[in-house]
Formats: structure tokens, C-alpha cells, sequence
């Protein structure tokens, strides 16, 4: 029974909300496609033409298999939240779906909660699969000792980069934009940063470039705590920081410029079939 | 006495647009009783949405007092909270997902709501029971529509806003959605309703308002503005021992009703009389045949359509516009 005087309570409607974002996640196979099956492809096909070959850092050597088996989760975890957000909140938007909940008592923090909140558990989910595939198939191994400063990383970074996500999909005139929008940011970013091109000694202009932007830290974040000769028990939190400010630039800009209405001529549909990559 | 569920008064809506900023809505007034169905009539840019936006919270408005349910539309935090828990909008565009159930949609939106119907109920009331387990995406237009129309009154609302509900519905849906609206507003719901199809507002609604350049053209019940504005026709058989035959009724017709007829036809002695003071035509007419020796049967009367009335609104056949 309702009481008719209560309003009904959040933390269950954030839960209902997130819920019915992955039901929507699971329901669109190209989503679902992009976000985890295309990454598990690029790893497979990486590795299958890397050889025996070895990636230094300043802490000692690794198989290249498992230095890019955790770099691509890394990116896997970013399509989750930067990619997916980016993309489907436009959609959303032009199918009226942001227009319709903003008609209803349900509080705006708890609509984009519920967002966020399925992006973080899409990407948290991602890269439980992508390790147990490094696990199983690569020499990627997830010391005990290290999982607190890989928990701690994922969540600041999938945060981080839902916000960055909403903030692009706060600014982007139409849903169609917005696939290339987020891929133009997030590709060359990732061609920068190690994810798909392992680099020893990359040219200076490139690293200092790599490290302004929050995708390279991230990286470094997440193979610290699984470095196969000395893993890290802390969270890497320098690194993180970078990744928390782009997280914080994000929000500010997506709760600034947030739109609910489409734009005038928006092309809802059009993305149902486009890629996210 | 109590406040009207819906008051706007010198409502202004501006857009801004490359060559300066249009006036949508210029200083519109507006009061709409407890349980009553309003329709807002206007041809395309008239300043209809943009007042139903407003009223919505879904539009800025330059000026004017604006108060639905006692909280100004535009409010936030608490009271906005407070509005929305009371209204219920059907926006022109469906805003579902595709990939969801009906079934799923009203649990959901059910679920942000103090005092929600129960699903079955709201399934029952607007007839979703063959569709209420298929995807949206694959409803047809006047379905979804009907999905919309749930939507909208599952949170019980006491102020309903209609944006064109019944666009795409066939002739058979429509007077279901027309019953669900009778329905709705025997509970005591207030609802206002924007519409293309008129008969729909002349069957739905306890009072229209016309709406032109984003003013009040005229307002009233359905029928005082079909007896202000419209013109209905007046058809009578006429016989009898005139000497002068055919064109001896028609000379002393024409005759008799110089003055108050807008047009008059003639089919064999059947005579076709548009006017709009019927009383008019109907006592001079009597006088005639009275002195005329000839008899008047079959009388006829057809009253205008309020689509006829709104057509004679737009054409500028009608000068005063002060009603409302």
C-alpha cells in the first residue's frame, strides 16, 4: 500500500533508475557489441601479432600481452561510462525521454544517478571480464594484496570519466554528433596513451601530452596495482588526481550546460545503428 | 473561495531569433476552473504550446503572473517537486524508451509518485491489456499514444495537460481516448488540451479559447461560440396558392429576409437559409407565409461546427474579439 503522504524514498529509486539503464544496455545489442565485445576482439587480435615481446616502465618489465590486456580494460572501462554516456544521453534527449522525467516528481539527481550509476556498474563489470580473460588467457595476474588500489582506482576513474561523459553529452547539438564527437576525443587520446601501441620511449611532446589528458594516467593507474613483478598496494595517487580534475571540469561543465529539450531538427534514430568506435 | 487550478494573467513569451526576438504569447490571460476541460485553439505558431510550455515548466516566460495549483511553474526545488507530483503532461513527443514494455514504463514512472494507480488499474482505464507486455518500439502511433496517456495519469494527477493526445489514433481509438478524458474528468481532474481536431475539442471540452498572434481571441462554451460566431442554416419546404409560382416564393423571400441572411439556396421550393440570428429568420419568414397564403414545412435547422467557427475566427469574419 502507497502512503499517498511519503514521497517515495531515493536510495530505491536510484537503484530503479540504474536498473532499468542496464535493462535498456542489454537491450540494444550494438551497445553492448561496442562496449564489451569490440574491446575483447582489439585485445585478441593485439596479441595474437605482438609476439614474445616485453614493455618496460620504471618498475621493470612486462609480458606485452598482459601490459595490453590491462591497458584495453582500462579503455573498456572508459567506453562504459565517457562512450556510452556521451552517446546515449543525446538519445535520449531527442527521443524526449529527459523531457518526460523532468514532467515527473522524480529528482534530477536521481535520474542522472541512475545513469551514472549503470555506466560505473557496466564498466566495473567489463573489466572483472576483461581480467579474468587476461587471467585465463594472458599472464595478467590480480594480486590480493592489490585489490583495494584497483578498487579505488576503478571507481575514481569510472566516476571521473561518467562526468566527462555528461558533460560532452551536456554540450553536443544533436545525438548523431555525439558518436563522433566522443569518438574524436577518445580514440587519438587512446592512440596516445598506450592502450593500443605499447611505448617504450615515446617522444617527449607525445608523453606530456599523453599525461595532461586523463585517459594515460588511468592507464598508469590501473596496470600499477597489476604490475606481474612489483604490484602496487596504494592507489596511484598522483595519477588519479589527474583523472579526478578532468572528472571535476567535467561535472561542472554538464551541470552548467545540461540541456533536457532537443535541439531543433535532432536525428534521434540515426545512432541506434552507428558505432560507438 | 478557492484559487483556479490553472490562472496565467499577461502571460509574455519572447524568442530570440536571428532578425531580434518574436513575441510568442502577448499578454494572455487565462483562468481554468476545478474539473473543467479547457481547449486551447490556434492555428500553427498562434502561441498555443508556448503557453502550455510555460504552463508545463517547461518554458521561460519574459512576464506574467502564472500559478498552477496555487505554485508558479517556473518554481524549483521543493515546490517544483510539489507540481510535479500533482500534474500529469502528454507531450507531443512520446518520450519512452523503444526498448521497454508499457508494463515497464508505468512501473517505473509509477515509482517517482506519492499517490500512484496501480498498474492494472491505469491498464484498465486506458485499454493497454494487448499491448501491454510488447516493446514500445513496436506500438503503432495511436498505441503509443495511449501509452503516453497512461503515463500521464499514473501519479493521480488533479491537472491533466493534453499537447494533441489523440494524433494518430484512428476514429475508433479517438473516442475511446475521448471517453478516457469523460472519465477523467468526472473524477474532478482539470484538464487543459491542445488540439488540431475540433470536434474533439466540441465534444471534450466545457470551454474553448482561440488564440491568435499570442492573444485571446474569443472564449467561451462550445456552443455560445457557435451561436457568437458561427452561422447556422435554416431549411423549410415552401407551398402554397402564391400566384407567382417558383419565382414568386423566391422574390418574396429574398424580400422578407433583407437584412439578416448571409446567403441564401434554393432547391426546387426548398429553401436553404445561412444566417446567425436564426430567431430572426424565423419570425420573418412566418410573417411572410402569414401574409403570403403559403405554408412552411419540414423545417430544418443545422448549426454551425465549432470548426466552421474557428475557420470565420481566422478569416477575420469576426470583429470582436473581446470575449475573452
Amino acid at each position: 500500500m502507497v502512503d499517498a503522504n511519503r514521497w517515495p524514498r531515493p536510495f530505491p529509486q536510484l537503484v530503479q533508475q540504474a536498473a532499468h539503464q542496464l535493462r535498456l544496455f542489454v537491450r540494444v545489442p550494438v551497445a553492448v557489441f561496442f562496449t564489451i565485445a569490440l574491446p575483447l576482439f582489439v585485445l585478441l587480435i593485439i596479441n595474437a601479432t605482438s609476439g614474445e615481446r616485453f614493455v618496460t616502465d620504471g618498475n621493470g618489465d612486462w609480458p606485452v600481452d598482459a601490459f595490453v590486456c590491462v591497458a584495453i580494460t582500462a579503455f573498456t572501462a572508459v567506453s562504459a561510462t565517457f562512450t556510452n554516456l556521451a552517446n546515449m544521453v543525446p538519445i535520449r534527449r531527442e527521443e524526449g525521454v529527459l523531457q518526460r522525467w523532468r514532467s515527473t516528481p522524480l529528482p534530477v539527481w536521481v535520474l542522472v544517478g541512475g545513469h551514472v550509476l549503470s555506466a560505473m556498474v557496466i564498466a566495473v563489470v567489463s573489466t572483472i571480464f576483461m581480467l579474468a580473460v587476461g587471467v585465463a588467457l594472458y599472464s595478467v595476474s590480480v594480486p590480493a594484496a592489490s585489490l583495494p588500489a584497483l578498487i579505488v582506482t576503478l571507481l575514481a576513474a569510472t566516476v571521473s570519466f561518467a562526468a566527462m561523459g555528461m558533460a560532452v553529452a551536456a554540450v553536443v547539438p544533436t545525438a548523431s554528433a555525439a558518436s563522433g564527437i566522443a569518438n574524436a576525443i577518445i580514440l587519438p587520446m587512446a592512440l596516445i596513451s598506450n592502450v593500443f601501441i605499447p611505448m617504450d620511449d615515446p617522444p617527449t611532446a607525445i608523453d606530456v601530452l599523453a599525461n595532461l589528458f586523463p585517459l594515460r594516467p588511468f592507464v598508469d593507474a590501473l596496470q600499477a596495482p597489476l604490475h606481474p613483478i612489483d604490484p602496487a598496494v596504494t592507489p596511484q595517487w598522483d595519477r588519479l588526481a589527474v583523472v579526478v580534475i578532468w572528472g571535476a571540469v567535467g561535472f561542472a561543465v554538464a551541470v552548467r550546460q545540461f540541456r533536457w529539450n532537443a535541439a531543433p531538427g535532432g536525428t534521434t534514430r540515426r545512432r541506434r545503428s552507428a558505432s560507438q568506435h | 473561495m478557492t484559487a483556479p487550478p490553472i490562472s496565467v494573467n499577461d502571460l509574455v513569451v519572447e524568442y530570440r531569433s536571428s532578425t531580434g526576438s518574436i513575441r510568442a504569447v502577448d499578454g494572455l490571460d487565462l483562468s481554468i476552473e476545478g474539473g473543467e476541460v479547457y481547449a486551447l485553439l490556434g492555428e500553427n505558431g498562434a502561441g498555443k504550446t508556448s503557453t502550455v510550455e510555460v504552463l508545463e515548466g517547461h518554458r521561460r516566460r519574459q512576464s506574467g503572473r502564472v500559478e498552477v495549483l496555487g505554485i508558479d511553474p517556473a518554481a524549483t526545488g521543493r515546490d517544483r517537486r510539489e507540481l510535479r507530483d500533482q500534474i500529469g503532461i502528454v507531450l507531443q513527443a512520446s518520450g519512452i524508451e523503444p526498448e521497454i514494455t508499457p508494463r515497464e514504463a508505468l512501473r517505473l514512472f509509477g515509482s517517482a509518485y506519492r499517490n500512484r494507480r496501480s498498474i492494472d488499474e491505469v491498464v484498465e482505464l486506458v485499454d493497454l491489456g494487448e499491448f501491454v507486455d510488447q516493446r514500445v518500439g513496436t506500438l503503432s502511433g495511436g498505441q503509443r499514444r495511449r501509452l503516453d496517456l497512461a503515463v500521464a495519469v499514473i501519479g493521480r494527477p488533479k491537472v491533466l495537460f493534453l499537447d494533441e493526445p489523440t494524433t494518430g489514433f484512428d476514429p475508433a481509438a479517438r473516442r475511446k481516448a475521448w471517453e478516457l478524458i469523460s472519465t477523467l474528468r468526472s473524477d474532478g481532474t482539470t484538464i487543459l488540451l491542445t488540439t488540431h481536431y475540433l470536434e474533439e475539442a466540441e465534444f471534450l471540452a466545457d470551454r474553448v479559447g482561440v488564440i491568435s498572434s499570442g492573444r485571446m481571441l474569443v472564449e467561451g462554451a462550445p456552443k455560445d461560440l457557435q451561436r457568437a460566431h458561427g452561422q447556422s442554416v435554416m431549411s423549410v419546404d415552401i407551398s402554397g396558392a402564391d400566384s407567382g409560382g417558383e419565382g414568386g416564393f423566391r422574390d418574396g423571400v429574398t424580400r422578407a429576409l433583407e437584412g439578416v441572411v448571409h446567403d441564401v439556396v434554393w432547391t426546387g421550393t426548398r429553401v436553404h437559409v445561412t444566417s446567425s440570428d436564426t430567431t430572426a429568420v424565423l419570425e420573418r419568414l412566418t410573417t411572410w407565409a402569414a401574409s403570403s397564403g403559403v405554408s412552411l414545412s419540414e423545417w430544418s435547422i443545422e448549426r454551425p461546427s465549432l470548426e466552421q467557427v474557428f475557420l470565420s475566427l481566422g478569416s477575420g469574419d469576426v470583429e470582436d474579439g473581446s470575449d475573452g
